[in-house]
């Protein structure tokens, strides 16, 4: 075996600055006075501000933020994982039938619909359904993945064994019981990665609560960072505490869940 | 068998309230003059014609194939050198792997935010002080300039997803193989381009052809970096749509560029495929 290479590891450490200096380089202007932000900004401050995420999280009011993102982000995880995987089920083990192979198409091209086609009738939609708030958010994300999901879950599906059901089947279980029994929790590995994909959209994403929350208190983070910019215009170290109290969450369950979601994204993009 | 219609129904009904009935009303206000509200007429196919006249969307349809095009292949360079790399015979691979992948977790918008004030302030210090003049002002002011700005953060956050899956590829290819090559004398640039690559092309092509539908559809980069500025110079089509649509009365006019850009979507994607699943037979 050959050792392992101590220029390559320096170079590929080098372009991981790439990634790591604009991190560093949040943290350190959400602790700074104003007055420190002249030049080129990369040096530590020299006595840390706190006050700087006390007043973002007043100006923004965070925890009303964070809970619409988390309460949106959790409900569209859940109901994504329980339903999604329940209709994959059905179609997956009727495939061979002429209209679950057409209801398999019909789910699986949507993924070729941008979202701007649709953007400007759901609106009007959502808003005539009382749904331009974070329950129509959820249902929008649970109905949106159904395309990957389905193609995702069906294709798991699919491998797995059917002997497993009919010992059940035989044992007097019905299809529903089977599914909750004995699919659902074979699916695990595809649980996951859906769930990771799933929270990841949800938590990140602005365009579709930009168009279709209507009240300013069902603002998620990306939103009320964009709603507030005007606000922020001069006031840069509250701003970037802002910026960082909204990419904590998401950054933190990474740290402790690095390799989880790592392989979770990877049997998804494989697949 | 009844059990399983139940499992699909509510689902499917769902699907296509918020699916497929916006995609025919958007279909069907693309041939009226709505402009998102009130009383309208009917127009046929006027819209249509006038979006090949119209300056405004030729515009945004260059810049976005401009902006997409780049970023992809940029984007899919620095992957695959990187995942390279990380595959190579390294100290720390999972620690550097996971700091590749951290881009992805991350909201685009907000990164947005942040790469906009280190161009706007920190990068002109920097070429300043190091005596660069093309980069001593904030670029995303320069009409010319600003589009590699986008390029740059959308390079930056995608190319972690692509690692990822470059590096999944190249975990399919057996040791064996490499020491086999390096024993007929092949170097190592040699064996990337007869082995290595031949055999991860599957994985190129999900790579581009997901970066560039991805790219098409650039949205938050925009809004966060320059808004469509300076001027009209980083007008994505989707922010066109957006802003033209919700805010410029045009509700029925975007929606037909809407229409455009989606057969757009489609044909760019297969016509992509076809190309190059061909290269993946060949080689």
């Amino acid at each position: 075996m050959k050792r392992a290479n101590p220029w390559l590891t320096a170079l590929l450490a080098a372009c991981s600055l790439t990634v790591l200096i604009p991190l560093y380089f949040t943290v350190i202007t959400a602790l700074k006075k104003p007055a420190e932000l002249a030049g080129a900004g990369f040096d530590l401050p020299d006595d840390p501000q706190w006050a700087n995420f006390a007043e973002a999280w007043q100006v923004t009011n965070y925890p009303q933020a964070a809970l619409n993102s988390a309460l949106i982000t959790v409900g569209a995880v859940i109901l994504t994982l329980l339903t999604n995987s329940l209709v994959a089920y059905a179609i997956a083990r009727n495939l061979h039938r002429r209209l679950f192979k057409g209801l398999y198409f019909y789910f699986v091209s949507a993924l070729f619909v941008p979202f701007p086609i649709i953007m400007l009738p759901v609106i009007k939609q959502t808003s005539l359904l009382g749904l331009d708030n974070q329950l129509g958010l959820i249902l929008l994300y649970v109905v949106y993945g159904l395309a990957f999901n389905i193609f995702l879950y069906v294709g798991y599906i699919k491998s797995i064994p059917r002997a497993l059901e009919e010992a059940a089947r035989v044992d007097g279980a019905g299809t529903w019981t089977v599914f909750w029994r004995v699919i659902f929790p074979l699916l695990a590995p595809m649980n996951a990665t859906v769930g990771i994909l799933t929270f990841l959209w949800a938590w990140n994403d602005f365009l579709l609560p930009l168009v279709v929350l209507s009240s300013p208190s069902a603002r998620t983070l990306p939103l009320v960072q964009y709603v507030f910019q005007s606000q922020f215009s001069t006031d840069y170290t509250t701003a970037f505490a802002s910026y960082l109290m909204a990419l904590a969450p998401a950054l933190l369950v990474y740290l402790f869940a690095q390799r989880w979601v790592i392989s979770g994204v990877l049997r998804g993009a494989v697949k | 068998m009844r059990t399983y219609y139940w499992m699909v129904i509510p689902a499917l009904a769902l699907f296509l309230i918020f699916h497929t009935v916006p995609v025919l009303q958007g279909f069907y206000y693309s041939l009226t003059d709505s402009p998102g509200y009130g009383s309208y007429d009917f127009v046929g196919l006027k819209n249509y014609a006038s979006l090949f006249a119209d300056d405004r969307i030729l515009d945004a349809y260059l810049f976005t194939f401009k902006f997409a095009v780049v970023a992809t292949v940029a984007t899919n360079a620095l992957a695959l050198a990187i995942a390279l790399g990380l595959n190579a015979r390294i100290h720390f691979r999972t620690a550097l792997r996971g700091v590749f992948f951290i881009p992805n977790v991350l909201a685009i918008l907000i990164i947005g935010y942040v790469f906009n004030y280190l161009f706007a302030n920190s990068l002109p210090a920097i070429a300043q002080a190091a005596g660069i003049e093309a980069l001593s002002t904030n670029i995303l002011a320069d009409p010319d300039l600003a589009w590699l700005g986008i390029v740059a953060v959308a390079v930056w956050q995608a190319a972690a997803f692509n690692i990822i899956i470059y590096l999944a590829g190249l975990q399919t290819i057996s040791d064996d193989v490499r020491e086999a090559a390096t024993i007929d004398g092949a170097g190592s640039w040699r064996q990337f381009v007869s082995i290595v690559f031949p055999l991860i092309a599957p994985f190129f092509t999900i790579n581009m052809v997901l970066s560039l539908k991805n790219f098409l559809q650039v949205f938050d980069h925009i809004v966060a970096l320059t808004n469509g500025g300076p001027g009209t110079a980083t007008t994505s089509v989707s922010l066109l749509i957006y802003s033209g649509g919700l805010e410029g009365g045009e509700y029925a006019y975007q929606t037909a560029n809407a229409i455009i850009y989606f057969l757009v979507i489609v044909a760019v994607s297969v016509f992509q495929m076809r190309v190059l699943q061909r290269r993946e037979m060949s080689a």
